[in-house]
């Protein structure tokens, strides 16, 4: 357990630990390119040189051990010089062109110029001239000018996507990064490589051009794309809605987290948000009789809905109501649900789709099971245990005992068991953020805020409950499902106030001891790039 | 206490003013005797106009606008253009920065992909709500390419509804710059 000094503060770290691990722990930062936490060291770059005590000259701090008694200065006069005429060599053969560029304004060539660079520039000779802006991959575009060759996105494929496409060929001045011959990078985790690099020679082709980065606001969030629930950034554009076409979200960024996704996420996740503000999205409550639709009042809609229900247990009884959930819902708004239908005695609850088949998985994010929160499902025990699938309420919708089915988000009308029965029920109501086939056959249709609407927390296949926050307001009349619940739930004699986000969140905590985790305290939220972005409102 | 003696002190003071300047006529005579010489000096200019004399003095000081105008400055801010490539498209690259310095937010460009990737980047649209523009020549400043300019000494731009206010890239691509001559020379408008 070395002890040094950075900066006149002392550090103990253990045995092992660099001087850029030790200044980390200390809050001290000190520029890096090709250094990674989560890669291989390379100590290709030389950014981080540091001045240390009795050595003989600057030594990288990614690569050289803490020793005991180590004395290291970041800020002095040599350490500056020496930052700037690596950056000086670095400029020598980029190309500047910042304002095509797609990573300014979250370009660590740029900030750290910004800050340590040589502003009067001694640059005289030609630079050299390489190829630009072409795609690489399903996702990725490569600049080859732009590249420092910190070859973070080589170590990158060979040491956590493991699939080894990328490599640095040629020497000196004239080294660039390539494909393997005959290959592309369409790896399951390709993306992250634009994330890692530090300046704007790996970009993204879906993001490219629709919105500058200085004008992106970002919320913490949850990938609802499959259960393992990696921790996301939300980057959304509502500044200057010109700039993306009126899209909102405009992409998805991991965010660290040590247990879950470390600093990746796989571009199924990534890409999984057009869903968003795609034109499927549901944005009025629809009333449909056998001869028309007509557009709805948020009230109208809630009346009906309480009218049928009320109607159907005065006529039946409460199990002539079904409700089929979504693993896709949040612990909060389950929760909600299954609280009101405990109030007015349904039992009839389930959420595992019969159509349903595991996806791809892999060993390292990816789960077969591509829905957020059936952890949470499971945990809160909405559904019959008795059987292995949802299957089970189309035979009770045949046998004419449930007439009233209430569906949140699924596409029930896939599951051949319930194509045949939907036809049976007196009223079929889908709750759901986008268009499907059993919106189509709907009586009632209530429109649904997205996860990037409202705040909530998944529970990933480990048990884990995460807190995801809201970041853009629902599209046209969309109501977060516990909302809705709570306007119907006031007819039948309950409290508004028990469906509000925080008590909700409180409750549930209490009454499932399982959910009382630290995660769900209100999230402290850290950022994971350097650069900050959109924090003021331009 | 001494006070400065000078004309605005004196009306602003009434104790200052002699006794003949407190009874106003012999002032509001002075008055009346300067406009009265400029009216007739200029009535007798412009007579001698009609009769083709002493057309080189001027029949009033007042610039006769839209008639007659000034030679503007070169650094007047006047109707944006942007400007061409060789090959007559927009050198703007929608870097953005206009649009982002832009106190009045009245700019709003789309960026689109160039087909030459040594480009790489161009407006889609680009448009100017000059109804919001406050003439400031912020993005005129901060454009890398020098792409955008104020200097079509256009100023009579208005029009009869707000729609018609922003232009759009093909409007400011077709604004000509000016050539400066004759800085504060009044000119006759053909």
């Amino acid at each position: 357990m070395p002890t040094l000094t950075i900066d006149g503060q002392q550090v103990t770290v253990s045995k092992g630990a660099t001087i850029m691990q030790a200044a980390e722990a200390l809050g001290i930062y000190i520029p890096r390119y090709c250094y990674h936490p989560g890669l291989r060291v390379a100590g290709s770059c030389r950014m981080c040189l540091v001045e240390i005590e009795k050595a003989p000259k600057l030594d990288i701090a990614c690569y050289r051990q803490a020793a005991e008694g180590m004395v290291v200065h970041t800020t002095t006069e040599p350490v500056k010089l020496a930052r700037q005429s690596i950056l000086e060599f670095l400029l020598s053969n980029h190309p500047l062109d910042c304002p095509v560029c797609d990573q300014s304004g979250e370009c660590d060539l740029q900030n750290f110029y910004m800050e340590f660079g040589l502003y009067q520039s001694r640059f005289l000779e030609n630079k050299i001239k390489r190829r630009k802006a072409f795609p690489i991959g399903r996702h990725v575009m490569l600049d080859n000018e732009r590249c420092i060759l910190c070859s973070r996105c080589v170590r990158f494929c060979e040491e956590v996507s493991r699939s080894h496409e990328l490599g640095i060929v040629n020497r000196g001045d004239r080294s660039e990064i390539a494909l393997r011959e005959g290959s592309q990078l369409d790896n399951e985790y390709s993306g992250n490589v634009i994330d890692i690099c530090p300046v704007g020679a790996l970009t993204e082709r879906e993001f490219r051009f629709q919105c500058r980065v200085w004008y992106l606001n970002r919320a913490a969030s949850v990938c609802p794309g499959c259960s393992r629930g990696c921790n996301i950034e939300l980057h959304y554009n509502v500044n200057r809605p010109h700039q993306s076409g009126g899209k909102r979200v405009l992409r998805l960024k991991p965010r660290f987290n040590a247990e879950v996704n470390k600093w990746w996420m796989c571009d199924e996740g990534r890409y999984g948000f057009e869903f968003i503000d795609a034109p499927s999205r549901l944005q009025d409550f629809e009333i449909r009789t056998a001869q028309r639709t007509v557009v709805a009042s948020r009230e109208q809609a809630v009346q009906t809905l309480s009218d049928w229900i009320g109607d159907s247990i005065d006529r039946h009884g409460s199990q002539s109501l079904g409700i089929f959930l979504s693993p896709k819902l949040s612990n909060e708004d389950l929760y909600g649900i299954g609280k009101f239908a405990r109030h007015v005695g349904i039992d009839c609850l389930d959420f595992r789709n019969p159509s349903e088949r595991p996806g791809y998985q892999d060993d390292f994010l990816i789960q077969a099971d591509k829905n957020p929160n059936t952890r949470g499902c499971l945990e809160l025990g909405l559904y019959r245990r008795s059987e292995d699938s949802g299957g089970w309420m189309a035979g009770e919708i045949q046998r004419g005992k449930v007439r009233v089915l209430i569906v949140f988000l699924q596409d029930l009308a896939l599951a051949p068991e319930f194509q045949q029965v939907l036809g049976r029920l007196e009223r079929l109501v889908f709750v759901g953020s986008n268009r499907n086939g059993t919106a189509e056959i709907a009586s009632l249709v209530v429109p649904s805020a997205t996860y990037a609407e409202k705040d909530g927390s998944f529970t990933n296949f480990e048990g884990r409950a995460q807190r995801f926050e809201r970041a853009v307001v629902p599209l046209g009349s969309a109501v977060a499902e516990a909302d809705l619940v709570a306007s119907v739930a006031v007819s039948f004699g309950m409290q508004r106030e028990e469906f509000e986000r925080e008590r909700l969140l409180s409750d549930l905590r209490r009454e499932y001891p399982f959910f009382d985790q630290e995660a769900l305290n209100p999230p402290e939220l850290e950022w994971v790039y350097q650069t900050p972005i959109g924090q003021e409102r331009l | 206490m001494s006070r400065p003696k000078d004309a605005m002190n004196r009306l602003r003071d009434p104790e200052a003013l002699s006794f003949w300047q407190r009874t106003y006529v012999p002032e509001i005579l002075r008055g009346l005797k300067l406009t009265a010489a400029h009216f007739f000096r200029n009535l007798l200019i412009h007579i001698f106009h009609l009769a083709g004399l002493w057309k080189d003095r001027r029949g009033a000081e007042t610039v006769q606008y839209p008639e007659e105008v000034r030679g503007y400055s070169p650094r007047l801010r006047s109707l944006h253009r942007l400007t061409k490539r060789d090959d007559g498209s927009p050198r703007c690259v929608a870097c953005m920065m206009c649009e982002t310095i832009c106190p009045a937010r009245c700019i709003y460009i789309v960026a689109t992909e160039h087909p030459d990737p040594n480009i790489e980047k161009r407006p889609a649209s680009f448009d100017i709500d000059l109804g919001k523009c406050v003439f400031c020549g912020f993005c005129v400043e901060v454009c890398p390419e020098d792409a955008i300019r104020m200097d079509t000494h256009i100023l009579n731009f208005a029009a009869y509804s707000r729609q018609e206010m922003v232009w759009d890239i093909n409007r400011l691509l077709s604004n000509e710059p000016q050539r400066v001559e004759g800085i504060g020379e009044i000119r006759k408008v053909k």
